[in-house]
């Protein structure tokens, strides 16, 4: 029985915005019924009682004063743009 | 010994003594470039030298991965996707680099988006290790680590999200530093695992692995993960001395599929150490099968989210379909990541967005996030018993090319013993201790408690000073 | 399926506000948090979401953000954390948004409206969150075009329980929100800005029913009242759809401002799948009780309060008080006028007048506006004492506005008081009776309206200084004198 569907990998796929060919497809879902299958070693850990950790220090309260620090200079941050008009960053139009 | 390959701190002593220029240095390294990196392809951008700035006070040639934003120069992490991206800003690291006076000599090649323990996930070509040309360096460093074993970089920099800095060095035989989560600042790191990631040096020997972290390691106001605790001089740290200090060695990790000369080599070590008046102590880390599967959701997970930015819209590259198949957008999403990212890169961000989907969250993100408290907190028991703690590096040395790149889940699980440094926060180096009869490097893991890299410098230098695996230099 | 009349189905709405906060600089970076700036010039990596970039607090937000949740009768959590909401979408730059999931800083407050008769509703307010705002897109014919100046900016959203039962309460709502919020100096609240926005959850279901029914979210309503209006419209359409026999859908709808209808936003229709996970690049925050108690001390009296407050202390009117409690500057200014003068009615008649009148028509504030209590009481007295009329008064108010001067030195160098001469007058009014023989015989055989012509002209004669009050006297003296 696989973990994993042809229909999981397409709608993590949507998800994640990755468009995979047919071949893809049937390749990742191969990989990843192994190693889901690999991981699901960690449900024989009885781990009900324990509290997750998120980060590998438990720092707390890190803040930054409200103070204003210099943008980017307008010029520097569109000289990245793949694509741009009046000042502004050219995306294939939006349709809502 | 030829300048390019000597050590930073000899250099540096040359330099004070006026027996060489900044200049010299920088060329010595550039024709060594010029000469081998066609076979080992450590890099995949050399700087020319005009642009060099010899006047700091540390002008040493340093190689930097290619995951570190550099202003006006590109940053690719190895990746189609980046192609052509100039960050307008420079890393904390890389700032501390330039104010050091680092003559920076260009960007290392790398596992796609640090995805790999053998840099074959390259989108730029494989680099070869250069112990043996038909070897890999490790990953996802590898290009760093093998630009200094073949001396095309006096020392360099990389980061380690699950062994990316010490697997490689272990594979190359240099010393590579993982410091502790929070010791050197991630802002400019193209983060992989923003929980796991850390900026580390590789260098050929201890004491440059020292003088290199006093240069990086700091608090950064602009991570909020980064801590705020005073950073020692740790060259002050370098002590021949390990008398009275507790050694343990994890029987977890003494277990069957360990290559037979690695093993051998780590029980050597142990000889050194406790000739030279350590003790050493039985511990145990019950939990450390459990890493590798407990890294893979954790890294993929923070990775799935942490890559989203990659999508054609700002920077990099941007691919849009031949015919429509949604809407202008989301085809241009799609066929940008599609195009833009490697085979590997792509099983990560989708085993990263199945685990935070919807239903499985519970399953298996939360769940191994609480695997992760057992793991690190193997590791604090340890500690109360111990001062630090040896392992080998990787249970094997360097792997041929190809041989594993057919099987993922067989190459991460060659990062057991590296991850629990990653999970848990605690600093680790990886240092040469032999080599096999192949002639391939060994590496020695030496792992101490979060902040406490002068105890780690103690050990490792120790072993060091008794031994003369540092002084070993590659012919190519 | 039976049918009915829409009288047997009840309402159920619940409002997702968006506020953004007037901090100095943006949530996680140091650009400037400001409005109307060029494009993509209040940028930086951070809020740009370029490769390396990593978010810092910026601790003033936080601030704000517990300052509303207290004024909205709030819990404040100790420990809270940020979470990424993970979509795509060109204004959100890393593609997740770092906001705050299962730890918001605010939970289970509440707010009154009023519903009738003096009577107040309590609508529940089921948490308020810290998130990042996303930036602007511009549509054009053949692309879009987008600005990342807004990205990053502090917003806080206020989630409402569905307790809001029609279109009015939620408009009540979204007022008297805003109006609690505009006391704390926190924010604009200003819808056209978009530094307020709203969404609307809606659903129907049969009257005495507990469960909910299908609700729709209503989007891009642009002010309280086009919440109001969309809100009727898609009550109405979901009756006819239920009339029908068929079923409401779950989805977003958008509302259209000038079709004035609410439409299908077809585009999202997948599966909001937002893989919400702890942000690793945001360690969690623990908020001490004595930071909130302080916060909870500093919180300035709120609208709510000080309505009663003035009904009881000013013996104003329901409908004075609620006026001038809608701006907290008029309030102060009001309360410092009545200290000096006790005619707490006439300074409302003003405030509520000509004050707000010369507000709205130069768009300032009372702050901003160059008369004091002091001034605006003073000028008041010379009305009650008759040294100017009511008229000439407003006419002078705007003089004062301008000029900066004192009521006293205008009425004087423009010589505007009073005419209350008796001497003086008796002439006027003589030479009117001897101008005017008809209207002396219309108020002589009863009409006495007429005797308001004759003031009328007097006013006219003396350019407004007559005292009315004495001329109307003096011409009904001199008349039934023969």
């Amino acid at each position: 029985m696989s973990i994993i569907t042809d229909h999981d990998v397409r709608y993590v796929a949507a998800l994640a915005r990755i468009h995979l060919k047919e071949e893809e497809v049937g390749q990742l879902q191969n990989d990843l019924e192994k190693i889901i299958g690999y991981i699901n070693k960690l449900k024989e850990l009885d781990v009900s009682a324990v509290e997750p950790t998120s980060h590998a220090l438990s720092l707390e309260n890190v803040f930054r004063p409200d103070e204003v620090k210099p943008s980017l200079a307008h010029d520097k941050a569109l000289a990245i743009a793949i694509e741009q008009r009046d000042g502004a960053f050219k995306v294939p139009k939006v349709i809502e | 010994m030829k300048l390019h390959e000597r050590t930073a701190h000899d250099l540096l002593d040359l330099l004070k003594d006026g027996q060489t220029t900044p200049a010299e240095i920088h060329r010595s390294v550039l024709g060594q470039i010029n000469e081998h990196d066609d076979k080992v392809h450590a890099y995949l951008r050399v700087n020319p030298a005009e642009s060099a700035d010899y006047s700091g006070t540390q002008p040493i040639p340093i190689a930097i991965k290619d995951n570190m934003c550099m202003e006006d120069l590109e940053t690719t992490c190895a990746s189609q996707i980046l192609k052509g991206f100039r960050s307008p800003y420079d890393a904390t690291v890389i700032r501390k680099l330039k104010e050091s006076g680092a003559v920076l000599i260009g960007n290392t090649n790398m596992d796609e988006f640090a995805f790999g323990s053998s840099t074959e996930n390259s989108s730029s070509g494989v680099t070869r290790n250069p112990w043996g040309l038909d070897r890999v360096p490790g990953g996802s460093s590898g290009g760093s680590a093998a630009a200094v074993a073949a001396n095309e970089a006096i020392w360099a920099i990389g980061s380690d999200t699950g062994g990316s800095i010490r697997q490689p060095a272990a594979f190359c035989g240099v010393v590579g530093l993982k410091p502790t989560y929070g010791r050197v600042s991630r802002y400019g790191l193209i983060a992989f695992a923003s929980s796991l990631d850390q900026i580390g040096p590789f260098t050929k020997d201890v004491t440059d692995s020292a003088l290199l972290l006093n240069i990086i390691a700091g608090h950064d106001p602009l991570d909020s993960t980064s801590a705020d605790v005073p950073v020692p001089d740790y060259t002050r740290a370098l002590v021949n001395d390990v008398k009275g200090l507790k050694i343990g060695m994890p029987r977890e990790y003494f277990v069957d599929g360990m290559d037979p000369e690695v093993k051998a080599a780590i029980e050597q070590v142990k000889t050194v150490l406790q000739d030279k008046g350590a003790t050493f102590v039985d511990v145990s880390l019950p939990h450390t099968e459990y890493a590798v599967a407990t890294y893979y959701i954790v890294g993929t997970a923070e990775a799935s989210s942490n890559l989203a930015r990659f999508d054609g819209v700002q920077y990099g590259q941007r691919r849009r379909p031949a015919e429509t198949r949604k809407n202008p957008l989301v085809d241009m999403y799609e066929e940008t990541r599609d195009a833009g990212f490697g085979p590997e890169t792509k099983r990560r961000i989708i085993l990263g967005t199945y685990s935070l989907s919807s239903g499985y969250y519970d399953a298996y993100y939360l769940r191994a996030l609480k695997v992760r408290t057992l793991i690190k907190n193997d590791l604090e028991k340890a500690f109360e018993q111990v001062d630090a703690i040896i392992t080998p590096t990787s249970p094997t040395t360097a792997f041929k090319i190809g041989e594993r790149s057919a099987d993922p889940l067989a190459m991460y699980l060659s990062d057991i013993f590296t991850i629990p440094a990653n999970l848990s926060g605690m600093p680790a180096v990886s240092m040469p201790c032999g080599f096999s009869g192949e002639g391939l490097p060994i590496g020695l893991q030496i792992v101490t408690k979060a902040f406490d890299e002068e105890m780690l410098f103690r050990v490792a230098y120790t072993y060091e000073q008794n031994t003369d695996w540092h002084t070993k230099r590659v012919e190519l | 399926m039976t049918t009915g009349s829409q009288t047997e189905f009840e309402t159920v709405i619940g409002l997702e506000v968006h506020v953004q906060l007037s901090t100095q600089t943006k949530m996680f970076c140091g650009c400037r948090n400001v409005f109307g700036s060029a494009p993509n010039t209040n940028v930086c990596p951070v809020c740009m979401g370029l490769p390396g970039s990593l978010p810092v607090v910026n601790r003033e937000a936080l601030r704000y953000a517990v300052r509303i949740g207290l004024a909205l009768n709030c819990e404040i959590n100790r420990y809270i954390k940020f979470d990424r909401k993970n979509y795509y979408y060109p204004d959100c730059p890393k593609n997740y948004q770092i906001s705050q999931f299962d730890m918001p800083i605010c939970y289970g407050g509440h707010l009154h409206i009023p519903v009738g008769d003096g009577q107040l509703k309590k609508i529940g307010i089921t948490r308020a969150h810290l998130e990042e705002d996303a930036g602007k897109l511009v549509h054009a014919e053949d692309a879009s075009l987008v600005d990342f100046n807004r990205t990053g900016t502090p917003l806080l959203e206020i989630v409402s329980e569905p307790d809001l039962r029609d279109p009015q309460e939620a408009y009540d709502y979204l007022q008297n929100l805003k109006l609690a919020i505009s006391y704390l100096d926190v924010s604009d609240c200003d819808m056209e800005k978009g530094s307020l926005r709203c969404d609307a959850n809606v659903s129907i279901r049969p009257a005495g029913s507990t469960a909910f029914g299908t609700k729709t979210e209503l989007k891009n309503m642009n002010s309280f009242k086009a919440v109001r209006a969309a809100l009727e419209y898609e009550i109405s359409r979901q009756h006819k759809v239920v009339l029908a026999g068929e079923e409401v859908i779950q989805e977003t709808r958008l509302w259209d401002e000038n079709k004035l209808r609410t439409a299908s936003m077809r585009s999202k229709e997948e599966a909001h799948d937002y893989r919400y996970f702890p942000d690793p690049d945001l360690v969690p925050f623990t908020l001490a009780d004595s930071e909130i108690e302080a916060a909870r001390t500093a919180l300035p009296e709120l609208p709510e309060a000080k309505f009663q407050r003035f009904l009881k202390d000013y013996a104003l009117t329901e409908y004075d008080a609620g006026i001038i409690i809608q701006d907290r500057g008029m309030a102060d200014f009001f309360e410092s006028c009545a200290g000096i003068f006790d005619d707490y009615k006439k300074i409302c008649n003003w405030l509520n007048g000509s004050v707000l009148q010369a507000i709205n028509e130069r768009k300032t504030t009372i702050a901003q506006l160059d008369i004091s209590p002091e001034k605006l009481t003073d000028l008041i007295k010379k009305v009650d004492d008759g040294t100017i009329s009511n008229l000439v008064a407003k006419d002078v108010f705007l003089k004062m506005l301008d000029s900066g001067k004192d009521a006293s030195a205008i009425i004087e160098e423009e010589g505007l008081a009073q005419v209350s001469d008796e001497g003086e007058l008796e002439g006027i009014v003589d030479a009117l009776v001897t101008d005017n023989p008809q209207v002396v015989e219309q108020i002589q055989s009863g009409q006495e309206k007429a005797i308001g012509f004759l003031v009328g002209q007097a006013m006219k004669k003396t350019q407004g200084k007559a005292n009315p009050k004495m001329i109307r006297e003096l011409i009904t003296r001199r008349l039934s004198n023969g």
